[in-house]
């Protein structure tokens, strides 16, 4: 049942260590790229191209990973790599292909436009 | 302040790879970058008031927590794992006969905890000064017509107690599921200026 709805409201009702950090209730996004990454999670499961509970496991996995080694990373640092982790164990994008495109991207050699 | 001129700010690494996957994506046909857009906006702009909709959802779903939540807001949302409030919460419920409001006269204070943050009109210096005076005509002016029999009460948050309004469940939502009660429920009804409506297709 809760996997033919929207993801909407599971998105922003998870609890425990996968709850989304907030202010005043608001969610709190450091930088721009913490939205994207945030946006892409939640585009692509409305999509259906996974279901939320899907990502939230491997969330939840990321994070307690990063902690049992003292990880120092951020919430949104880990939900990047709850995605990746989703998007290459699915076959969506591979592993090689996203290191190839953040070299290009780093190296100014595409054209992306401007989101912000 | 750097000032390389190749690349005078360098992106952090998280920030290229977000870009990476968002290229690949898009270009495998698997997303728009505008579906992306609309989602962190509807995101960062509504998604604050869902914690006051659980509540409203389970006091619809369960009468011995709707009771304990007009006895003691506070203890009540706790028990749902909501933290953050640091003032009394005191909750009142809207029936057919009684229409309830909340405001804040002196300032803007309001239940953050549940609610996320205030809209600016609840914030301006005419909200704050006619709901009071002329609250049916406020009302009105958010599109909501009660009849001479529904008796409007009014509730001034301050720094120790804060209000929520418990909205009426909407007639025909008698098979919906708590989560999906918890959808219908707006941050305008939780304040008092609106009814929630049942969902077109039920």
């Amino acid at each position: 049942m809760a996997s033919t709805k929207r993801p909407e409201a599971q998105v922003g009702l998870m609890e425990g260590p996968a709850e989304l950090p907030r202010k005043n209730g608001e969610l709190v996004f450091e930088a721009p790229w913490e939205g994207r990454a945030f946006g892409l999670a939640v585009a692509m499961s409305e999509r259906q191209h996974y279901a939320w509970e899907e990502f939230r496991q491997r969330l939840i996995a990321q994070i307690a990973e990063a902690e049992a080694c003292g990880a120092r990373s951020t919430y949104y640092e880990r939900w990047l790599a709850a995605l990746e982790s989703l998007l290459v164990g699915q076959g969506m994008v591979t592993a090689e292909e996203l290191d190839a495109r953040t070299a290009e991207i780093a190296a100014g050699e595409r054209e992306e436009h401007d989101h912000h | 302040m750097s000032h390389g001129h190749h690349n005078p700010d360098p992106e952090p690494y998280p920030a290229l790879r977000v870009r990476a996957i968002e290229s690949l994506l898009v270009e495998k046909g698997l997303i728009s970058s505008d579906a992306v857009d609309a989602l962190v906006q509807l995101y960062e702009r509504d998604v604050g008031p869902l914690r006051g909709a659980r509540v409203v959802a389970r006091a619809w779903t369960d009468p011995a927590y709707k009771a304990r939540l007009l006895e003691d807001g506070l203890a009540a949302i706790q028990e749902l794992g909501i933290e953050g409030m640091k003032s009394q919460l005191v909750v009142v419920e809207n029936t057919p006969t009684v229409h309830n409001m909340v405001v804040c006269t002196l300032c803007s204070c309001y239940p953050w905890a549940v609610l996320g943050l205030p809209p600016t009109w609840y914030k301006s210096f005419a909200y704050r000064s006619r709901a009071v005076i002329e609250p049916r005509a406020v009302l009105r002016e958010f599109g909501l017509e009660l009849g001479d029999d529904v008796e409007v009460r009014v509730w001034d948050s301050s720094a120790e107690v804060r209000y929520m309004v418990l909205p009426e469940r909407p007639a025909g939502t008698e098979r919906l599921s708590e989560e999906e009660l918890a959808a219908l429920v707006t941050r305008d009804a939780m304040i008092g200026v609106a009814k929630v409506e049942a969902p077109a297709l039920v």
